[in-house]
């Protein structure tokens, strides 16, 4: 049995400024994460990967679809009855200093959870849990005692994997958690979600802009383009024969690092790619006015996610044409 | 001779305790030489710019010697005189170069005529000539819009745009990519190498990104706690830096080689 | 250790020279209105007959002269400040506690509950306060306790305002989702998280309603509709004064500049608070 269940999950923002037209964030998602499994989510910013994870969350209601917890449907459980299953879907936020109350001292924070979550707990309690929680993430308690804006983001960071962990969770959702850091401490707090990852088994959807942080972590991932799952394979897979060309454009868009780097990219620069700016039809596949391989019935027809092959999915009509990858071949 | 000339630059910040954010950095930058400045939030970078230019706040002072062209920047009015004539700037919000309500057309148009004493209707064909040098389409229907209405790489390019009008010999670039999409990014870092060849620009970057730094550099300095930790060509250092301090930056960075 | 937000806004509020002044003189004033009229050999009532209307001065034992009664005006005027302040106090508590609830509930709940309990806000505000007074001390007679129900049930209604507008800010910080997360319900978010960080603005806002409510007390009370003879306040020692203007001027004046003075320094510093707790905000 899946651990977490996604069908058919939509959820839509009313327009602003228009007429109440819904736009939908996410569109028509499914996928299930196994017990312990890391699961990747890539794709660009205001394509749904953050309202996804907060959906599964319920931080913003369905419009349409299932969410299925352990085989119990939870989308739809009234708040009181929802709430103790927090114990077990926990969270890390993004910006470690927007996600720590700046009133509350580290170990204050860290210790919040185990309130409501795990009642009957003394305060005194709680904080000592809170401690050796943060101390497992590397937060003294010299460092525990002080106030968010007394630290760094990476310890913040540590602390924000702390609240989360403390409650003992089954599920941690981790919406783009090193962004926002600098490179060096990017590598502490992969190399700490790693550790976490085997040590515990815990099972997580690891959301993020960075293919290359996703690949590190999580052995499938699933990308995401305007709403929808337009490809999911595992990492080896998915970079040395992507099927769809986003995430073939995903791929060439990782910058290399080397001495040839340059050259390259002057090469590309001699024949100028044209702009497009067009949000795509509704109906038809959403990457069509920017694909390279597109044909008319793209344009009209939405492309499903299907099998191509053992456990890979891709939604493009053309992907049987390809089935070494995209990697190979040069776009037109 | 070098076209920008720092020498033993020092930018500090009046306060308690007073705060040196750059600390008597030497750097000169030849002719269509692309240089970058590379550093983790704090390491100073971005005051380095700020600082040959006279765009500090108000409790900074710039100390040292920065030659742009012969003149001396540090003294008289020579820094504003050369921002946005011979140094033109990208920020990492392209709204820092865009007023927010008024027309592209007329924002290009009005530095085509200050920066080359253009009639309007030249200065009107100078701006369209530019709209399509940044390779946006339908440059007419774009030279009517309003900054808002367009995405976030299409705003770089019109801030790239007007940069380029007044034709500067160097360009400034903070962090251009930073706050763009990674399929864009790439778009625009091979923007940013086809302007300067084609434009005759040299470069001088801002970037946190070793991966910007590879796409656009000649040279780079590593920067950490507001000195260069480590100065090479390029090539050299990407085959394998010197320093610790920068083996530890290029070792961090997540890239999809090596995978298990 | 305290956080240490509050240490830097205390070092800030320490270098700026008017708002202490200010502090300095507003700590006086209410040490003069508590202790002041113990230390002064008149009752309250007692009448001098043989110095009616003295001015400033020159009648022995009178320092700021008599009124028309030969009351000593100094003991009436810190009489009346003590009266006037204990009002603006209580007021400015009782708007504090609900105008920070009900703004704060309704900005994190938003949508329909936010909307009908700020709809209540409108309709009060929609109320002219001083025909709300007159209605009030017909019905339950003339009294301070009448005075600071009436004020009180006005002054909240801003401090409820801008309340709201911090929380429907605050209800969207990252910090805010991270406590639904972790399991809080409504009340621990909005008590835990939602109020202390929004202290900053309510702290100075209260500070500059206290002047704000001395001001109308007095007004009402130089009406007749506030406190009345023989209990002193501020607003009716200057409406006394004002009749005596021709004859007596010091009757106006003492209680007047003790009122200016009191609300400046209560501005001043409300001013020193704010850029001291929002530095960024001048």
């Amino acid at each position: 049995m899946n651990l977490l269940e996604l069908r058919g999950v939509t959820v839509t923002f009313r327009q602003s400024g228009t007429s109440a037209r819904q736009i939908p964030a996410v569109d028509r998602v499914d996928f299930a994460v196994g017990e312990h499994e890391m699961l990747g989510l890539v794709g660009e910013s205001g394509c749904g990967k953050t309202t996804l994870g907060r959906a599964i969350l319920r931080l913003v209601p369905l419009a349409a679809g299932e969410v299925h917890w352990r085989g119990q449907r939870i989308d739809r459980l009234r708040p009181r009855v929802f709430r103790p299953l927090r114990r077990e879907l926990q969270c890390v936020f993004q910006d470690p200093n927007a996600s720590l109350d700046p009133r509350m001292t580290l170990v204050e924070s860290v210790a919040e959870p185990l309130r409501a979550l795990d009642p009957g707990t003394r305060a005194g309690e709680r904080a000592s849990r809170a401690q050796a929680q943060l101390d497992e993430v590397g937060i003294g308690a010299n460092l525990s005692a002080r106030y968010p804006h007394q630290l760094s983001g990476g310890q913040l960071q540590r602390a924000v994997i702390a609240r989360a962990l403390v409650v003992n969770p089954r599920f941690v959702v981790c919406d783009e958690p090193v962004s926002a850091l600098d490179v060096s401490v990017q590598g502490q707090i992969i190399g700490l979600l790693e550790r976490i990852r085997d040590d515990r088994g815990l099972a997580s959807l690891f959301i993020s802009h960075n293919l290359a942080v996703v690949a590190r972590l999580c052995e499938r991932v699933m990308v995401m383009f305007r709403g929808r799952i337009v490809e999911a394979a595992g990492r080896r897979a998915l970079i040395e024969s992507p099927l769809h060309p986003y995430t073939r454009e995903l791929l060439d868009a990782v910058p290399a690092m080397d001495a040839g780097a340059r050259m390259r990219l002057l090469g590309r620069a001699s024949k100028p790619r044209p702009v497009v700016d067009d949000p795509g039809s509704a109906a038809g596949c959403p990457f069509a006015a920017r694909c390279p391989h597109v044909l008319p019935l793209c344009h009209v027809e939405r492309p499903p996610l299907q099998s191509a092959g053992g456990s890979r999915l891709v939604a493009c009509h053309r992907a049987g044409e390809w089935p070494g990858g995209l990697r190979g071949l040069t776009s037109a | 001779m070098a076209l920008l000339e720092i020498r033993a630059l020092t930018v500090e910040f009046a306060g308690v305790p007073m705060v040196t954010a750059v600390n008597g950095i030497n750097l000169s930058i030849e002719p269509r030489e692309s240089v970058a400045i590379v550093g983790e939030s704090g390491s100073g970078k971005s005051q380095v710019l700020n600082g040959c230019v006279g765009l500090l706040a108000a409790n900074g002072r710039a100390r040292g010697s920065v030659r742009f062209d012969g003149r001396e920047l540090l003294a008289g009015g020579n820094a504003a005189a050369v921002r946005g004539r011979g140094i033109g700037f990208v920020f990492q919000d392209a709204s820092g170069s865009l007023t927010p309500h008024r027309r592209i057309g007329v924002q290009l148009a009005e530095v085509a005529m200050a920066a080359h004493g253009l009639a309007q209707d030249a200065a009107a064909a100078e701006a369209r000539r530019m709209i399509d040098s940044v390779h946006l389409p339908d440059a007419g229907r774009r030279l009517l819009q309003y900054p808002h209405e367009l995405s976030g790489g299409m705003r770089q390019r019109v801030a790239l745009a007007l940069a380029l009008v007044a034709r500067p010999k160097l360009l400034f670039a903070d962090e251009p990519t930073t706050a763009l999409d990674v399929t864009v990014q790439a778009e625009i870092l091979v923007l940013i190498a086809e302007l300067c060849r084609d434009f005759d620009m040299a470069l001088l970057l801002v970037t946190h990104d070793l991966g910007v730094v590879a796409a656009l550099a000649d040279r780079i300095a590593v920067m950490q706690a507001g000195k260069f930790v480590e100065e090479a060509r390029a090539a050299d250092f990407f085959a394998g830096p010197r320093h610790p301090y920068s083996t530890n930056l290029l070792a961090a960075v997540p890239t999809l080689a090596g995978l298990p | 250790m305290k956080s240490s937000l509050w240490r830097d806004a205390i070092a800030r509020l320490r270098g700026d020279g008017l708002a202490m002044t200010s502090l300095w003189l507003l700590v006086a004033l209410v040490i003069a209105a508590v202790v002041g009229p113990l230390l002064i050999g008149y009752r309250e009532d007692e009448i001098d007959w043989s110095h009616m209307a003295a001015p400033p001065f020159e009648a022995a034992g009178h320092w700021l002269g008599t009124d028309r009664l030969g009351r000593d005006l100094l003991l009436r005027t810190l009489l009346g400040l003590r009266v006037s302040l204990a009002i603006a106090i209580a007021a400015t508590l009782v708007s504090l506690v609900i105008g920070v609830a009900w703004g704060a509930l309704a900005g994190y709940l938003r949508g329909r509950t936010d909307a009908l309990m700020m709809r209540f806000v409108d309709v009060l505000y929609a109320l002219p306060q001083v025909f709300f007074v007159i209605i009030l001390t017909v019905v339950f007679g003339r009294g301070p306790l009448v005075l600071l129900v009436a004020i009180g049930a006005f002054g909240w209604l801003t401090m409820a305002r801008i309340v709201r507008g911090q929380a429907l800010a605050l209800r969207e910080r990252e910090f805010v989702e991270a406590a639904v997360v972790g399991g809080a319900g409504t009340l621990r978010i909005v008590g835990r998280h939602v109020v202390p960080n929004l202290l900053g603005p309510v702290i100075v806002y209260a500070t500059l309603t206290v002047p704000q409510v001395i001001l109308v007390e007095s007004f009402l009370s130089f009406l007749g509709i506030g406190i009345q003879e023989p209990l002193a306040s501020l607003g009716n020692l200057i409406a006394d004064g004002a009749a005596e203007l021709e004859t007596a001027p010091w009757m106006l004046a003492v209680p007047a500049g003790c009122l200016v003075l009191l609300v400046f320094s209560f501005n001043f510093f409300g001013d020193g608070l704010r850029d001291a707790l929002d530095p960024r905000d001048r």
